[in-house]
């Protein structure tokens, strides 16, 4: 971006620009300050606080509530040996990548396809469904599906099974279904976006050489697309990653910790088992998971950006 | 032209009878075609719409249940709703986001276009920085600002709350807006710069009016954020007075040993309504910044 307005700045005033622009103002400072202190003092200090946090016995009442003291890897020694959180780990993975890279990017990409070649009125009513489920505060969405995994439940009775509660049968799944159904939306509008940028040009031309519609989807339209659904794929892991008002609502982490993902665990060790320091080292082992993802993703992505310059 | 274009001028008022004869055989398959795709659309679409039917049949069933209910038209549930408390709770949910959306854009504002605008060191550090914030997970400063929060005395502070409500919002609006503003022509500012204007003038009068679009995206944004918000209000304020809406309905779900769908939807809906209304109200300029983000290639 920066290049492109650059360019045209290459013109008769070049040194009469550049002098207005190489001059650093003061009030530049004052102006970045009000962003500034609110990032540096409620992001960045409890960002850093949290690392050293994370390697104390802080609790939340008791002895070590006001005279914590730096623990070493104690509590990283506990977290190895911690078979709750190590399931807890693969809830998360199961929660992120099942409800939401799997389900989220199909049913938008499916949704977003549909609606390329369905008829206007179609489109636009199942878009805003789709949408509104998404607008909806979350606690709402928890407390749909909570209702619908009962026994007795909407869920149930549509399997045929209506004294089943899928909430402690199957209470990942349900909330993988609820988590789905809310954020869709998003990677519809992503995915649809990104469909629109794709040139007809080339889709037809394929046509002609008388390719399938699935055909030109898999070798044309997707390939084409690869960048955003990339894109859609981190902000969706982004999001999922720290979800923790839906499954919290819906089944407290249970039962029996089989929803607990990262940060309703962590949660549940601070506030309900009174241990702040190790919480806080869970919300650490986050970040590596959130970035060992991110890496990932990165590596998939890297074709495209090294074609691009 | 189209071939019904085509059809109503050798025949008007019988192009559908005239091309109705013509229609090639490959015509069929396409129409067929159509329908599938309207079709298999449509499913989905009711697919997503069931549990939004149970949440406003149970609102105004009194004797709703886990499943879809006989309808019935009774406002009794939103009465047992506010006398749960939902009126003050939603308030102050209200308080919450609008007082973290007028701090988050305005600070966010004034740094995406000094970003956008001005000569700043380590520029690029700084917005890689912001990107870096914006992927961060809220949960990882609960504990740690909890613990600040104590010590200062700013817990149970509806103030400070939205403080914090705020800056997990700004790191994404400066990215948002930094990239409107780069878009917003500079020929404007330059004309009014030689003429003298003050540059408070300036963002004022000229950049905010041209960037308005983005500025509403990154509020809206923060605002629906800030309204559902629930673990952090859950952690960082624990006055029952000061209990926005999420919160309310959590404790609501779990208060008594049976679930009151129909209270419990009716409350839903009051809360969830407001920010229904103002995705409604602003979705023209919501879904253009959802073009920008796909737009966005790697």
């Amino acid at each position: 971006m920066t290049a492109l307005g650059g360019s045209s700045d290459v013109g008769l005033d070049r040194p009469q620009r550049r002098a207005d622009k190489e001059r650093f103002k003061f009030t530049t400072f004052v102006w970045l300050s009000p962003a500034g202190i609110l990032l540096i003092a409620l992001f960045l200090v409890p960002t850093a606080y949290a690392i050293y946090l994370g390697f104390t016995n802080l609790q939340l009442l008791g002895p070590h509530a006001s005279s914590f003291s730096f623990t070493g890897l104690a509590n990283l020694d506990r977290m190895v040996h911690d078979s709750v959180f190590w399931s807890s780990v693969k809830l998360t993975l199961v929660f992120v990548i099942g409800s939401g890279i799997i389900a989220q990017t199909l049913l938008g990409m499916a949704l977003a396809l549909l609606g390329q070649r369905a008829h206007i009125s179609i489109r636009a009513t199942v878009g805003s469904i789709v949408i509104l489920a998404w607008v909806l505060p979350e606690i709402a969405v928890a407390f749909i599906w909570y209702a619908f995994g009962q026994s007795g439940g909407m869920l149930s009775e549509i399997i045929g099974k209506p004294s089943d509660d899928l909430l402690s049968t199957v209470p990942l799944l349900i909330v993988c279904v609820a988590n789905a159904w809310r954020g869709t939306a998003f990677s519809m509008l992503i995915l649809s976006a990104g469909l629109r940028n794709v040139p007809e040009e080339v889709d037809e031309a394929a046509q002609l050489e008388g390719a399938g519609y699935w055909r030109r989807l898999f070798r044309i339209t997707l390939p084409i697309m690869r960048p955003t659904i990339m894109t859609n794929m981190i902000l969706i892991t982004i999001g999922t990653i720290s979800d923790f008002t839906l499954i919290y609502a819906m089944t407290q982490g249970g039962p029996g910790n089989e929803t607990a993902i990262l940060p309703v665990y962590m949660y549940i060790e601070a506030f309900q088992f009174n241990a702040l320091g190790y919480g806080t080292a869970i919300a650490l082992s986050l970040i590596v998971i959130g970035g060992l993802l991110s890496i990932f993703y990165i590596r998939q992505l890297k074709p495209e950006l090294g074609k691009a310059s | 032209m189209t071939t019904i274009d085509v059809a109503e001028q050798v025949m008007p008022g019988k192009a559908d009878v005239l091309l109705h004869a013509s229609i090639p055989t490959g015509w069929k398959r396409v129409r067929m075609h159509k329908l599938m795709v309207n079709a298999t659309l449509g499913v989905l679409g009711i697919v997503f719409l069931l549990p939004l039917i149970w949440l406003v049949d149970s609102a105004f069933n009194t004797h709703a249940t886990a499943s879809l209910g006989a309808p019935a038209l009774s406002l009794a549930n939103f009465r047992a709703a506010l006398a749960a408390g939902a009126g003050g709770a939603i308030k102050n949910s209200l308080y919450l986001a609008v007082v973290s959306t007028l701090i988050a854009t305005a600070v966010s504002t004034l740094a995406a276009y000094t970003l956008s605008r001005r000569r700043v060191p380590f520029k690029s550090t700084l917005l890689l920085g912001v990107l870096f914030l914006t992927g961060l997970p809220v949960t990882l400063l609960l504990i740690p600002t909890y613990e600040i929060f104590v010590h200062l005395g700013w817990a149970n502070s509806p103030f400070y709350t939205s403080l914090v409500l705020a800056a997990t919002s700004v790191p994404f609006a400066v990215w948002l807006l930094k990239n409107f503003i780069d878009q917003v022509p500079k020929e404007f500012e330059e004309a009014a710069a030689i003429e003298g204007t003050t540059e408070m003038r300036i963002l004022w009068k000229i950049v905010i009016p041209l960037s308005l679009p983005g500025i509403l995206v990154a509020a809206i944004l923060t605002f629906i954020n800030s309204w559902g918000a629930f673990l952090i209000p859950l952690v960082l304020d624990a006055n029952p007075g000061n209990t926005p809406g999420a919160v309310g309905i959590y404790q609501f779900m779990s208060a008594n040993g049976t679930v009151q769908f129909g209270p419990l939807a009716a409350y839903g809906i009051l809360f969830s309504l407001p920010v229904v209304v103002l995705y409604l109200v602003c979705s023209r300029w919501l879904n253009g910044g959802f073009a920008f983000a796909g737009g966005v290639k790697g």
